[in-house]
């Protein structure tokens, strides 16, 4: 039973198709990564699917149910997380507040409990702030001790962008949703990252659909690899099909020249 | 590096520029203080009977300060910056002469030119004060002796050491706030019984008159040696507050906050009806601010039509309690009204909040502006006259009956006492909100909307509530000052309500309970409110003036407010947070370090 299906989506921008007519579908439990040259579409089909681009035409279904017309907080709601390729953290709450705010969807305690004290709300506090202490433990101890309070702009490059992945993963979600997760870092820190990415699914059960550009990364954690080009879906496979995959080829690197001449 | 650099030359290196550039701002600002009317209007206050009066001291501050300012040296760290020395008070004078020049040509045009059409202030009063009714022969010697030493003075308050230069800042300041505090220090004294002091140090001859020569020196002794006594210790004090663990900073804040409760709850029984008056106004837009730093301050939403829900809030009360309203007159108790002004404020908060809450920034702000005007629009109506009286308004609002005590505009101690009750629990719904689910919803909508969006906040709702919430303390403020004043009248709730407490919780400290409370009081109880006169009843019709110019030197120099919050300093000064951060650093943490 697929997690996420995709049938004909098309997404339009003017009159440019950034997306169209693609199917796609992951299965629960995979790794799945989306590759493809600049300006394909890879960053547009994630935020179709997390509600903050409408889709012109086609379907998303996640678990059986559509989520077209939901609004993104509904969307999180029902188990999809996503990062931003740009890092989008809360930078002037702390690290622990950026995890503890990202539970939102999964708390329910409303004025009258923070009013009251009541213990059903110190309980929740206790339990979020316990969560989040979890989550970012999980990368080492790098996002723990004191950086918990520190707001999330004083953080390095690379620690912005694992705590953006520790603040889907609060968000409780089933399927995580990575917009290239490792852009920016050095090898050590690819290699590192590349490992965690396994883990997440291993140790934490999340369905991972990621955007990346650097190969080795997709070579070593993908069960399945598909190739974006111009919005359309021009290979599928495991990596070793894709990357020896003349279409792909020719998508990255473009057209031998006398196969141009040829043509011309 | 064999080569070593040139000792720096006493005086050497100044920037004669911007002595020049600070000169000309100083003749520039005369000149504008002179025509705005200042001199002529506050020449009949006097400070220091018969030397002084507030109309000179506004043209005396300026070539000292701006003396000051045009000798500062830039303190680099770790770069040699240059001395000051005797050049820098020859630049002192400079800046002093160039003011004194820009003066003599205002006294010679007023002397020549009748320019009055479109100067109000072009006046012969101007002239004659400026000459001191001398003649220009004696005046322009004399402003430019004056202006001259003053600028002198200025630039050699960088050379003084820094104890002596306390003290003398101390004596000034202290003398000129005793001064013009007389109104207060006068009913304090009443209240307190000690009115030989007053009568000792003013020179009494029916109204306020200002110190005598003799009490203002000797003043000056006794303040110019309190920071010698006290300074020291009270930063000492702070220092070690601040280094304390945050648990024990948490409970000193209890019983810190329990000696301010005390003392508000405590002090009003020793003032008088002026001052007491004063603390009430504070308090009524203590609460506004409260509820609106929740808007603006922790939600993120520029509302400038915040003055609808304070009109909701008194016109509900006016209309259940007034035996006057013309439609429906139940002349209910106040604390039945107080349960339909909630439920009057969410409405409207829903109201006005739902159209515009999908909007963003400027917009939201331009929106709500308009919301608010038409809410006072609709109070004035023709079509709504038959429910509350148009422009005549709703009057005999009943006071507010609690058993042994009546809560009215005649007696504003009680009407302290009875917003205290409502401030008490605005801030502690405030303080508790901030730390909850609903304000970190808060705070991540106004850090990026579209991604707390995306992590789950339905924002449309946190925005809603907090929209709610402001609602609500703005509509008890609204219910207080109808019973307060026994009546209610469309404008009593115009737009510059709305921005001036905008402007409050700006200088105050936006996100911070503390600085809402400093803001207000200094704002409020010392300017006083849009209608309601402060503590410096002289500068009524330069109110304006005042909160714009202050505004803008906020911005300028302190733009996180008076008591800023810890999150909104770092949040402007994230470069200094960065680089104390990097430095307080002992192990340097290098991402992607090592072999692990």
């Amino acid at each position: 039973m697929s997690l996420l299906e995709i049938r004909g989506l098309q997404v339009t921008f003017g009159g440019l198709d950034a997306l169209s007519n693609l199917d796609f579908q992951v299965n629960d439990g995979e790794i799945v990564s989306v590759i493809g040259p600049n300006g394909a579409g890879k960053t547009t089909f994630f935020n179709a699917i997390s509600g903050m681009v409408p889709p012109t035409a086609g379907e998303i279904l996640f678990d059986g149910e559509s989520v077209l017309g939901l609004d993104p907080h509904q969307i999180t709601e029902m188990g999809i997380a996503r990062t931003f390729q740009n890092v989008r953290l809360f930078p002037n709450m702390t690290v622990v507040e950026n995890l503890m705010v990202s539970q939102h969807c999964r708390t329910s305690q409303l004025m009258v409990g923070a009013l009251f004290q009541t213990k059903a709300f110190k309980q929740e506090e206790r339990e979020i702030r316990e969560r989040a202490e979890e989550i970012l433990a999980f990368f080492g101890t790098r996002l723990t001790g004191y950086r918990l309070d520190q707001p999330a702009f004083a953080l390095s490059y690379a620690n912005r962008r694992r705590l953006e992945i520790a603040r889907a993963m609060a968000t409780q979600p089933r399927l995580l949703l990575l917009d290239e997760p490792v852009a920016g870092m050095n090898p050590m820190e690819t290699a590192e990252l590349t490992g965690l990415i396994g883990r997440l699914r291993d140790e934490w059960g999340f369905t991972i659909v990621f955007i990346e550009h650097d190969m080795k990364v997709v070579r070593d954690v993908s069960d399945r690899v598909v190739v974006l080009d111009h919005g359309i879906p021009i290979a599928e496979g495991s990596y070793e099909s894709v990357s020896t995959n003349p279409d792909v080829i020719e998508a990255y690197l473009g057209r031998p020249l006398e196969t141009r001449k040829e043509r011309a | 590096m064999t080569e070593t650099l040139t000792p720096l030359r006493a005086g050497a290196g100044l920037d004669w520029r911007r002595v020049f550039f600070w000169g000309g701002i100083c003749a520039l600002t005369i000149v504008a203080v002179s025509l705005i009317g200042l001199p002529v209007g506050m020449d009949k206050r006097t400070l220091i009977e018969p030397v002084l009066s507030l109309g000179y001291l506004f043209l005396l501050w300026v070539p000292l300060v701006l003396g000051y300012v045009a000798t500062k040296v830039v303190v680099l760290e770790g770069v040699e910056s240059r001395k000051p020395g005797s050049v820098d008070l020859l630049a002192g004078l400079v800046t002093g002469l160039m003011g004194a020049s820009g003066l003599i040509l205002l006294m010679l045009g007023l002397d020549n030119f009748n320019l009055r059409d479109p100067l109000v202030n072009w006046s012969p009063q101007l002239l004659r004060l400026l000459t001191f009714e001398q003649g220009l022969g004696f005046g322009i010697p004399v402003w430019l002796a004056a202006f001259g030493a003053l600028g002198v003075c200025g630039a050699a308050l960088h050379q003084l050491p820094s104890r002596t230069r306390r003290i003398l800042t101390w004596a000034v300041f202290g003398v000129l706030t005793v001064a013009i505090l007389e109104a207060v220090i006068d009913d304090l004294a009443e209240g307190f019984r000690l009115e030989w002091l007053t009568d000792a140090i003013y020179y009494k001859r029916g109204g306020e008159e200002g110190l005598t020569v003799k009490s203002a020196l000797i003043l000056a002794v006794v303040l110019g040696a309190l920071p010698m006594v006290v300074g020291g210790r009270a930063k000492g004090a702070i220092d070690r507050y601040r280094e304390k663990a945050p648990e024990t900073q948490s409970r000193r804040s209890v019983l810190l906050l329990g000696s301010v409760a005390a003392v508000c709850i405590a002090l009003p029984m020793f003032l008088g009806g002026i001052v007491n008056e004063l603390l009430a106004n504070v308090g009524l837009f203590l609460l506004l601010a409260l509820g609106l730093n929740i808007v603006v301050g922790l939600a993120g939403l520029l509302d400038l039509g915040y003055v609808a829900f304070f009109a909701v809030g008194g016109y509900t009360t006016s209309v259940l309690t007034s035996s006057n309203s013309p439609f429906f007159a139940p002349e209910w108790h106040f604390g039945i009204a107080l349960l339909f002004v909630v439920v009057m404020a969410v409405l409207a908060g829903l109201l006005i909040g739902a159209p515009v809450i999908r909007m963003r920034g400027d917009y939201l702000a331009i929106v709500t502006l308009g919301f608010g005007e038409i809410v006072r629009l609709l109070f004035l109506s023709d079509w709504l006259k038959p429910y509350f009286n148009g422009s005549q308004g709703i009057t005999k609002v009943n006071p507010v009956d609690l058993g042994p005590w009546k809560v009215q505009g005649s007696d504003p101690r009680s009407v302290f006492y009875l917003v205290l009750c409502f401030c008490a629990l605005a801030v502690y719904v405030s303080w508790r909100l901030q730390a909850s689910r609903l304000g970190r919803a808060w705070m991540a909508t106004r850090e990026d909307e579209q991604v707390a969006e995306v992590m789950g906040i339905n924002t449309v709702n946190a925005k809603l509530m907090a929209f709610v919430v402001g609602a609500t303390m703005a509509a008890f403020s609204g219910a207080v000052l109808a019973a307060k004043v026994g009546s209610v009248f469309p404008k009593s709730f115009e737009i510059l309500v709305s921005i001036i407490i905008l402007v409050v919780v700006i200088v105050g400290g936006m996100g911070n309970i503390a600085g809402v409370f400093v803001g207000s009081l200094v704002l409020i109880g010392i300017l006083g409110g849009p209608r309601q006169p402060g503590l410096l009843q002289e500068f009524q019709s330069y109110k304006l003036l005042i909160y714009g110019a202050l505004l803008v030197f906020m911005m300028l120099k302190r733009p996180e407010g008076l008591v800023p919050s810890a999150r909104r300093t770092r949040e402007l000064h994230q470069e200094e947070y960065l680089q104390d951060a990097w430095l307080g650093d002992d192990e340097p943490d290098e991402d992607g370090e090592m072999q692990s």
